[in-house]
């Protein structure tokens, strides 16, 4: 019975007790979903007629936004990557969501106008298109961060950012938009390859579904899963990526595999701010929006909000959104008072609005909770 | 059990998150809805504007909304429309389609104006036409020449000329001006922007036409400096005139990088070419080259000379082409309202179509059926960086 002590069973009873994360499903609890989509019901009912139709412009803008800030955190602040592309795959998503109900509408019903009223068959068509988006931009996202397992820092930067500028060119050598039914009947294949989307004048005559309810809808999906990936052993593995590459690989966690998932995951909420961006009134996505100012605008959001803060980049969106709309009254100074509101607001809190923490972290009197 | 109860209290916090941005969200709405109340006084009408102020093509957008700011001031002097005082809200841009959506949309349902001036580039004209359309106000574009931007409904008009007549004006003045006699033609042009793209292809069916023959077509980029491999290999395909519908910005540099590279073939281009910088960039580079533009300033006109006079009174400087047409834009909307039987946008869009023979500074101004300006064209010649007027093109050829 020497042996005996060397067993393993004997030390098991000391051990702390591990509280298993990753059982927090991803679709358990579906009950936050409900009250999103009562919530973006509510405010699709109320909103347009209590503050009229150019702060509702301004409320979808910001949900948008807060898409695309929530996604990019994914990579920047929880996966400790550097990606300046974003909106290169919110143009892919666009492009192709565009492409599906522009095009849909035309075989379908003959005409590319608004079909059907709220929830009905246009809806569920834009709907389908966003998620179709959103899984074109996920293999793009597939594909970027592919050499992410050889690269970081700097250098996945601009790889990253280059993904954007070849869109960006790729998109300016596309086809015209073919006008009618007959014309896409009757097209030649010459006409579809490269695909009928408009060139450097952008896609137009999209029809015009986005709107609050739909905007915030996905947005709930977005930031409850985001903040559920936060939660679980994926997120986990994800941030101790970002905190040290090399004592993770120890660890045991897959580097490589999580960077990727990060990439994926992102450009799939990417894509779908795509979609909603591509069919928003007053907008035509063009090629331009592929290129690296636009993502600018939302690495400066993650940025601003805090490294891998759910809440914190929201927050960032909602400001950096609606500042340049309340700055008008300063006319042709308002992009300078702008700016100098980020210098300062980077002074001041140089770890963003939250850092690494969420708002309920951080509000006064809840003290310390759990850190992340 | 303890799980439930994590998860629980894990949803508590989203919830709790919810709540807060949604108050947050209140706030900010709050805070933009409490700044900025416009007083509507009946003895006003105000007209909205939106134009780049700030951006990569903010030379055009501040020399239209100049030119817009004199139109209201001499208006209002003149005793107004209808002895009401016109009133001006411009908004700026930044050259982003998404801007312009938001300030179109600010314009005609918080400011709530009667019509709509601008925008000088299509892209963006075209996206915000969209928003004029369906709440029924009359948009009038100064300076897009995309042959799109009016496509979009019986509310939006121009007051300049489109791709398809400015292609075929230089086309024609290729093939015809006795210096030029061209049989072959290259051409290059900016692949990023919408207008150098449309007016290359609308100038290669007219010279095609005219049974001109296109040797070789290169491409660039917004923001390029070095063009010496595009130049090169149109060196060696020896065009009769190379064709190159930029904007200013490049084409500069272009016209310098040839003549180094001892191209002497005369460059011919369209409206982009028109700025001062124009002269300053290229100076004698430019000898022998021609652009097709909305007006001469050095037409003896006297409705002219007397526009660039007072223009040149009050901001020291010669108006570019896009202040002509902001000018002509404002009084031909002017015009309008005072026709119009009430301020609605309908009364107001059908008085817009029905202008006729406007005796304008960028010449004589019909709106066609289509909403687009019947107007002649003229071409300038660089001489030694200044623009000569050469000849005009009349519509209708």
């Amino acid at each position: 019975m020497t042996n005996s002590a060397s067993k393993p069973t004997a030390a098991s009873p000391v051990l702390p007790q591990i509280t298993d994360h990753s059982r927090i499903g991803i679709f358990q609890g579906l009950w936050p979903f409900a009250i999103g989509i009562i919530l973006a019901a509510l405010m699709y009912a109320i909103l347009p007629n209590a503050i009229g139709q150019y702060y509702s412009r301004i409320v979808i803008d910001i949900g948008i936004a807060m898409i695309m800030a929530v996604s990019l955190n994914i990579v920047n602040g929880l996966t400790g990557q550097f990606s300046i592309g974003h909106a290169g795959f919110m143009t892919l998503g666009g492009y192709a969501a565009g492409m599906i109900t522009y095009y849909g509408s035309l075989l379908l019903w003959d005409s590319q106008a608004k079909h059907g009223g709220f929830l009905g068959a246009g809806d569920w068509m834009f709907v389908a298109s966003c998620l179709v988006g959103g899984l074109v931009a996920a293999a793009a996202g597939y594909l970027v961060g592919l050499p992410s397992l050889r690269l970081r820092g700097d250098y996945l930067a601009i790889v990253t950012l280059g993904f954007g500028e070849i869109l960006r060119v790729v998109l300016q050598n596309t086809g015209k938009v073919l006008e009618d039914s007959a014309a896409l009947r009757s097209a030649k294949w010459s006409q579809l390859i490269p695909p009928p989307v408009g060139g450097a004048l952008g896609f137009d005559a999209i029809p015009k579904y986005t709107n609050l309810f739909w905007v915030y809808v996905f947005l709930t999906f977005t930031v409850v899963i985001a903040y559920r990936l936060k939660q679980s052993s994926l997120g986990r593995a994800m941030i101790s990526v970002r905190e040290d590459e090399i004592a993770s690989q120890a660890m045991g966690v897959n580097v490589a595999r999580y960077k990727v998932l990060a990439f994926v995951l992102a450009a799939f909420f990417a894509g779908i701010a795509g979609g909603l961006f591509a069919h928003e009134s007053g907008l035509n996505i063009s090629p331009n929006d592929a290129g690296f100012q636009r993502s600018f605008d939302y690495v400066i959001m993650t940025v601003l909000g805090g490294r891998g803060s759910i809440t914190g980049v929201m927050l960032a969106a909602m400001i950096l959104t609606a500042l340049p709309e309340v700055l008008r009254d300063f006319e042709q100074y308002r992009l300078i008072v702008f700016a100098l509101l980020l210098i300062i607001m980077m002074l001041v809190r140089p770890q963003g609005l939250f850092g690494i923490k969420e708002i309920w972290q951080i509000w006064p009197g809840t003290g310390r909770r759990t850190a992340s | 059990m303890h799980s439930r109860k994590l998860a629980f209290g894990n949803l508590m916090k989203l919830l709790r998150s919810f709540a807060v941005t949604g108050c947050g969200l209140v706030l900010v709405v709050l805070a933009i809805g409490g700044c900025n109340k416009t007083a509507t006084d009946s003895n006003e009408i105000l007209i909205g504007h939106y134009a780049s102020l700030t951006g990569s093509q903010a030379t055009f957008g501040n020399a239209t909304d100049t030119a817009v700011h004199m139109a209201v001031e001499e208006i209002n002097a003149a005793g107004g429309i209808n002895g009401k005082k016109m009133r001006l809200i411009t908004y700026d841009d930044k050259g982003d389609k998404r801007e312009a959506g938001t300030t179109v949309t600010r314009l005609i349902t918080k400011d709530k104006v009667v019509a709509v001036l601008g925008e000088v580039a299509s892209g963006l004209s075209l996206a915000a036409a969209p928003i004029c359309q369906e709440n029924g106000v009359p948009m009038l574009s100064p300076s897009s020449t995309n042959p799109k931007v009016t496509k979009v409904g019986d509310m939006i008009f121009r007051c300049c000329f489109i791709d398809p007549f400015q292609g075929a004006v230089c086309a024609r003045f290729a093939v015809e001006h006795p210096k030029l006699k061209a049989k072959t033609a290259a051409i290059l042009y900016d692949q990023s922007a919408p207008y150098s793209v449309g007016l290359q292809e609308e100038f290669e069916k007219a010279f095609v036409k005219l049974k001109g023959e296109i040797v070789l077509k290169q491409t660039y980029q917004e923001g390029d400096q070095d063009f010496s491999a595009q130049l090169t290999a149109i060196r060696g395909s020896k065009p009769d005139v190379i064709f190159i519908p930029g904007y200013y910005t490049e084409v500069g540099s272009i016209a310098v990088q040839a003549r180094k590279l001892g191209i002497e073939t005369p460059m011919l281009g369209g409206d982009g070419w028109e700025s001062p910088k124009l002269g300053e960039v290229a100076g004698k580079a430019f000898n022998g080259c021609y652009y097709s533009n909305h007006y001469s300033s050095q037409d003896p006109n006297p409705r002219i000379q007397d526009f660039i006079k007072k223009y040149k009174a009050k901001y020291n400087e010669t108006p570019e082409a896009m202040a002509a047409l902001g000018y002509d834009a404002t009084y031909i909307l002017a015009e309008a309202i005072k026709r119009a039987k009430s301020l609605s946008g309908k009364d107001i869009a059908a008085e817009i179509a029905k202008t006729k023979d406007f005796d304008g500074v960028t010449g004589k101004i019909t709106i066609d059926a289509d909403r687009n300006a019947v107007k002649a064209a003229v071409m300038l010649e660089m001489k030694d960086g200044v623009a000569t007027y050469v000849s005009t093109i009349q519509p209708g050829m």
